[in-house]
């Protein structure tokens, strides 16, 4: 982030940041053992909010390591998690009920 | 059955972990098994309610209950054994001398306990909510049989054990005078890394916003995933990508809580060995 935008983001109200931290809504859906988009796209050095919905009938936990973030994410129903600022790059997570097969990936860019 | 039994045991591993270093940390002290045994029961009922209350507490707080939930039980768990010990540094030589008079049993650190027995029970809590959700759904989806879902959460269980078994043994290895110097450190570093945690899960809820930034990726020298990074965690809060915020927080309970002992008790070294003469 460069120093004009720092400043800029520093001076703006704490309301004008919640608006548009909700204004940039992300989604994924786990159904079965698949998430989608397989990949997100998310701006970097940002905070974003990403809304996971779990479609099956099972709950689920929205984990990944690489960005510092747990939830669990009841039967057929949603959870929003807010993620970042991260720089540029690739970031998997994964669902720790089936952790082995039920994984996607975040790109920042 | 193995995916069951896998993930009941890894969720126990930090579980079992924590209540082999309380178990430690109270050797000698009367009435102890019977307040960790409290701990367990309270976390484990505990984790049944909060698994059946699981959608309330999603919806509370404009849909961040969960890190709000999770934050609280952790800084109370930090405060709890940080409590602990300053206590110890307080009366760590009386308990000694007491243990060398008395012989083996001690009351005067009984005072602790409670604090310790939270402890105990807010880990079982955290994991075993979750253990409660899983089976719960593999019990609903039906592609287990009840059989089998209960020998692999039993085997889980045995081996969740185990794991405090091992933590509690090789503890009790250590030289009696040095054993409570050791738990202190143990249990400070536990508490630093769980206030660390705690500031993961409110960053979550965009509660904590400033230094939010990632301070450095070490997974590809130490997963998370790997059971020496899952251990790591629990042991001295190791986060393969942590922010600046979490470090920081990590950083000042650790040296809080020593100035805290210090303050309180002197030097936190010289009163926490038990001193044998």
């Amino acid at each position: 982030m460069s120093i004009t935008k720092k400043v800029l983001s520093l001076t703006a109200a704490s309301m004008v940041f919640a608006t548009v931290a909700r204004a940039e809504d992300y989604v994924i859906t786990l159904k079965g053992q698949e998430f989608s988009p397989a990949n997100l796209t998310i701006p970097a050095d940002k905070k974003v909010k990403i809304t996971v919905k779990n479609t099956n009938p099972t709950a689920a936990e929205f984990e990944s390591h690489e960005l510092s973030r747990e939830k669990v994410v009841g039967a057929n129903s949603e959870i929003s998690v807010f993620v970042g600022p991260v720089k540029a790059g690739t970031y998997g997570y994964f669902d720790d009920f089936q952790r082995d097969v039920a994984k996607g990936t975040i790109t920042a860019q | 059955m193995l995916a069951t039994l896998i993930i009941v045991f890894r969720e126990l591993i930090e579980a079992g972990l924590v209540v082999g270093i309380v178990l430690a940390a109270t050797r000698g002290v009367a009435g102890r098994s019977l307040w960790v045994g409290y701990g367990v029961a309270a976390g484990l009922l505990g984790a049944c309610m909060v698994a059946l209350f699981a959608k309330g507490i999603n919806a509370a707080m404009a849909g961040f209950g969960q890190e709000f939930f999770n934050a609280g039980v952790l800084l109370l768990a930090v405060l709890m054994l940080t409590w602990h010990n300053v206590w110890m540094a307080k009366h760590g030589r009386e308990m000694a001398r007491e243990m060398k008079s008395v012989g083996e049993a001690v009351s005067s650190g009984s005072r602790s306990l409670l604090a310790l027995a939270i402890v105990v029970g807010i880990a079982l809590l955290r994991e075993g909510s979750e253990i409660v959700l899983f089976l719960y759904g593999i019990a609903v989806s039906g592609n287990e049989t009840l059989a089998n879902m209960v020998i692999g959460a039993a085997i889980g269980v045995v081996l969740g054990v185990g794991c405090t078994a091992l933590t509690y043994f090789g503890l009790l290895r250590i030289p009696n005078r040095y054993l409570f110097l050791v738990t202190g450190w143990m249990i400070a570093l536990l508490s630093a890394g769980m206030a660390a945690q705690a500031v993961a899960f409110l960053e979550q809820a965009q509660v904590v916003n400033r230094l939010g930034e990632t301070a450095w990726h070490s997974g590809w020298l130490v997963s998370q995933d790997s059971i020496t990074g899952k251990t790591l965690h629990t042991l001295v809060g190791y986060n393969e990508s942590p922010t600046i915020m979490q470090v920081f927080t990590y950083l000042f309970t650790l040296l809080g809580t020593f100035a805290l002992m210090k303050w309180v008790g002197g030097t936190p070294a010289k009163k926490m060995v038990l001193v044998r003469t």
